[in-house]
């Protein structure tokens, strides 16, 4: 089980309470699918992915990961227990969506990237270490449950 | 998932602006690699790695300069960093699975610095080229029995069926 430290948890949620989740959330899904452009395979039906900016001003793709995002947010009050609080959500990802958990590390590191690009200064490397360990953390408890 | 005109464009771009300054950036991202993923840190026990060390800083301009060639030569990346592959291969042997590390706490500094010029295009030119780079420096790491260049010897039959 991942354990966090106290400066850890204040380094996630001192930044997380500064994050603007629907505009963070449409960046970071919007980024994955620009730079690893094979994640498209799981939206098929969002319409318009065929350029970089056509992507990022996708409805859908923001919809999609402001939802992502937002239950990024609910696993960090829920740091603790990661596979427990993230159960459901692995059943989901590998029964019903069939997503390969590397897309998971794939994210998580893009989201770390959007952060930095936001954060700058602020985003020294203690905090990206205990970001980078939360992600790790995230990916791993969503395919937990995976069989 | 070959380097595209636009993607060699924006990494000559962006390194223009980068300037004499890359190894500030990638001694950044050196310390953000020990400090994220600190089993990176075994590659390192002959080194002082406390923040500010001037083993790391010139570690740092090490990377910088062999970026620096990689730039120089986007169109014959195996080429121009096949002694750095040999180097890396057989003298250091660094798990390539590092450089991918490596490659990501440097988008994070370039992030954290030049968040106006890291657009998502930019951040997929950059990916890309690191991912080469990588592979590159991979390229020297498996040899054939009879030496580095030696011929493959060849695959065991399987038996003919009765």
């Amino acid at each position: 089980m991942v354990h966090f430290s106290a400066e850890e948890k204040a380094a996630i949620t001192g930044l997380w309470g500064k994050v603007h989740v629907e505009e963070a959330g449409g960046e970071a899904l919007g980024r994955l699918l620009v730079v690893y452009p094979w994640t498209q395979r799981f939206f098929d039906n969002f319409g318009n992915l065929s350029s970089a900016s056509a992507i990022m001003g996708n409805p859908k793709v923001k919809a999609h990961g402001k939802k992502v995002l937002t239950s990024f947010g609910e696993a960090i009050k829920n740091m603790d227990n990661l596979k427990g609080s993230l159960a459901k959500l692995s059943e989901l990802h590998c029964d019903k969506l069939h997503v390969d958990p590397e897309n998971f590390r794939l994210l998580g590191n893009v989201l770390v990237i959007i952060l930095a690009s936001h954060f700058g200064k602020e985003f020294t490397p203690e905090v990206q270490a205990a970001w980078q360990k939360l992600v790790a953390g995230v990916a791993t408890a969503l395919a937990h449950k995976y069989h | 998932m070959a380097l595209s005109a636009a993607d060699r464009a924006a990494v000559r771009a962006l390194w223009r602006k980068l300037g004499s300054n890359v190894g500030i950036y990638t001694t950044e991202a050196l310390e953000r690699t020990f400090a994220s993923f600190p089993a990176t840190k075994t590659y390192f026990p002959h080194f002082d790695l406390s923040p500010g060390s001037a083993q790391v800083k010139a570690h740092g301009k090490k990377v910088a300069d062999a970026l620096t060639l990689a730039v120089a030569h986007l169109d014959d990346l195996p080429g121009a960093l096949s002694a750095l592959s040999d180097l890396h291969a057989l003298q250091l042997r660094v798990d390539p699975v590092n450089f991918k590390f490596l490659g990501h706490c440097l988008l994070v500094t370039l992030a954290r610095h030049y968040p106006g010029d890291f657009g998502p295009a930019m951040h997929a030119s950059l990916d890309k080229f690191l991912s080469h780079v990588s592979a590159a420096l991979a390229s020297s790491y498996r040899w054939t029995p009879g030496g580095v260049a030696g011929p493959q010897p060849p695959l065991p039959r399987a038996p003919e069926s009765q």
